[in-house]
């Protein structure tokens, strides 16, 4: 292809001026670039790494400005196991923001199926596994219904969440009766419900077998987006639905899958919940649903969809764990916590737009 | 007779309505082994439609289709690329922020052999990126640094030019092309031209939608001129000029024999 006049005697006349040209298709010509150029790209190709300096930072400043006590490996831990319920919700709304959905119902039904197993294991004396299992299923099928809105019936998904957040949380207030369900009842008569509060002790750290379960879940999660390509189409869907679907992606089974998926994780969080709040209130996680938005947000997935790792969701739950975890520790009134999250938030968000501007 | 003889596809009286509008108004088509086809027409002629109704994105409402005399019936793009026959699309569809590796595979992943790919599921990544590169390679489009590079990376050309590897790496009969050079510059287009004869010359045949009369009259082997809904005729572009083309298509000339070519 070097001249391409003598390659194509077909070229028309105009084309006749190309004899000299360069004839690659496009050469990668070394532009001089910036060191923001640079930083840049890098990130573009590494989106989990701003969550990853974030997070580093945040660990220095705060253990510089709140001292030996936020070290301590039983602080540690404890952040972990705050941020262990909003991080498992945070998983389920990854999924769904790297179609370029938005889940406004996760701990919705997070709370409900919680209410759900409490309700059957507890009042009613169902056997504790298949409360649980029913959880499970109410989860998932609670997640497709917001799937077959969103691709059959064609409504936005934060229309679609928006409703099905209050249909769920009118449906808990309903069965729950308003009340909670006590710490000792459970302990009495379903146990298992409690699985996810045990823990190991390892040193002065103490690990909750929820803080595992949210680990487990993201390593999970982020091999099948990865390493299949139920993973890859989750992501050419977020990308460009229509150009998914064109090159023989079924886009509405993919997205039936993810929000199924999310109401099944979900689920699994309400079990873990019980254990981590140890009764079941019918009011509890109210915020949780904005707090898996801003731990996606923080931890570098773009809203727009396609872009990000879902590791950085955890980062990003991490991130606003330690942020409130440091500040107290310092004694910094809550309301500062609140607004420094809420940068974190505009900051994160206006990276992400930096780095898709990206040229190539 | 030749199975060479048998057209690999041949439409007969195809009719295509929506409402009251006839997208297709009893139209033949034929494409011949190895060929290059254009399709031309004016805008609303229905050379598109008519493609669409081949590759199974339109169901026809009359006529038939053989694919190598066989009649078939396909009711998605996706059954058409199941018995090798290929798109690209205009728009490419290609994912932006997905490597060229996957984009090449996309909805029709490998994965690894045994345990790890039966159960667990996993993508073959090695071979997907290997059979990539072998098939850019193929097609002298080695120019791109790293097959594990976005695909929103690239240039419009190097682009257009995945999106072409694609198709000629899985299609065994024919790839339908929706105007490859209508978004590219003098220089990219030259080399997407130069592709789509490679691409025959591996014995696969195109069907090329393009308005650009001088690409249609070098590539093309024969030229299907699309009017009013219906196959107007068929001609040899060395037998032709453009601007007898362009009259014929444009109605302000009639054709002395329907089948020219």
């Amino acid at each position: 292809m070097n001249d391409v006049a003598d390659r194509s005697p077909g070229a028309t006349e105009a084309e006749a001026g190309l004899a000299g040209a360069a004839s690659a298709v496009a050469e990668f010509q070394p532009r001089r670039r910036t060191l923001l150029d640079h930083i840049q790209h890098v990130l573009h190709n590494n989106p989990t790494l701003v969550p990853v300096i974030v997070l580093a930072l945040s660990l220095v400043a705060f253990g510089i400005i709140a001292g030996e006590r936020f070290f301590s490996p039983f602080n540690l831990s404890l952040i972990m196991q705050q941020v262990s319920i909003i991080g498992m919700l945070a998983a389920a709304q990854s999924l769904i923001i790297l179609t370029a959905g938005i889940d406004l119902s996760v701990a919705a039904i997070m709370v409900l199926m919680s209410v759900v197993m409490g309700n059957l294991a507890v009042n009613m004396g169902v056997p504790t596994p298949i409360a649980i299992v029913a959880g499970f299923a109410g989860g998932a099928a609670a997640g497709l219904l917001n799937g077959v809105l969103i691709t059959r019936v064609k409504l936005p998904p934060f229309i679609t969440t928006l409703g099905t957040w209050n249909v769920f949380f009118a449906l808990n207030l309903w069965l729950s009766g308003a009340q909670s369900i006590r710490s000792q009842d459970i302990d009495e008569k379903a146990p298992l419900l409690k699985f996810f509060g045990e823990s190991i002790q390892l040193g002065g750290a103490k690990i909750t077998f929820g803080v595992i379960l949210m680990v487990l879940m993201f390593l999970a999660l982020w091999y099948m987006l990865n390493h299949t390509a139920w993973g890859r189409h989750v992501y050419a869907v977020g990308d460009d639905p229509e150009a998914a679907e064109l090159s023989g992606i079924r886009t509405e089974r993919v997205l039936l899958s993810v929000y199924t998926l999310a109401g099944f994780l979900c689920a699994l969080a309400g079990w873990a919940a019980i254990g981590r709040v140890g009764s079941i209130s019918p009011q509890s996680f109210y915020e949780g649903n904005l707090q898996s938005i801003t731990a996606v947000v923080i931890g570098g997935i773009s809203l727009f969809g396609g872009r990000g790792s879902i590791l950085g969701a955890l980062f990003g739950a991490l991130i606003v764990g330690v942020f409130q975890s440091g500040l107290r520790i310092a004694g910094v009134d809550v309301l500062w916590q609140v607004f420094a999250i809420g940068w974190l938030i505009i900051i994160a968000v206006a990276i992400d737009q930096w780095i898709r501007r990206v040229s190539a | 007779m030749s199975t060479k003889d048998v057209p690999l596809v041949q439409a007969r009286g195809l009719v295509k309505r929506f409402g009251h509008v006839v997208a297709i108004d009893h139209s033949d088509f034929e494409l011949r082994h190895g060929e290059i086809l254009a399709v031309i027409g004016d805008n609303g002629a229905g050379k598109s439609s008519i493609v669409k109704a081949i590759c199974g994105a339109l169901q026809p409402d009359e006529g038939e289709i053989l694919i190598e005399g066989k009649p078939v019936h396909f009711s998605s793009p996706i059954e058409a690329r199941e018995m090798g026959i290929e798109i690209v699309y205009q728009t490419l569809a290609l994912s932006p922020a997905l490597s060229i590796a996957d984009n090449m595979f996309t909805g029709r992943e490998l994965r690894r052999p045994g345990f790890l790919g039966k159960w667990l599921r996993m993508l073959d990544k090695p071979a997907m990126e290997r059979f990539a590169r072998e098939k850019l390679n193929e097609l002298g489009l080695m120019t791109v640094q790293s097959i594990r590079q976005p695909v929103e990376t690239l240039s419009g050309g190097q682009r257009q030019g995945v999106a072409v590897a694609r198709a000629a790496a899985f299609a065994t009969k024919f790839i339908i092309m929706d105007e490859p050079t209508a978004a590219l510059g003098v220089k990219e287009s030259r080399r997407v031209l130069e592709l789509i004869k490679d691409v025959r010359a591996r014995g696969i045949a195109i069907v090329l939608i393009s308005h650009n009369m001088p690409h249609v009259f070098e590539v093309a082997d024969r030229i299907h001129i699309h009017r009013l809904g219906r196959r107007l005729c068929t001609i040899d572009p060395k037998d032709y000029t453009m601007s007898d083309a362009v009259a014929f298509m444009t109605g302000a000339k009639t054709p002395e024999v329907a089948d020219a070519a």
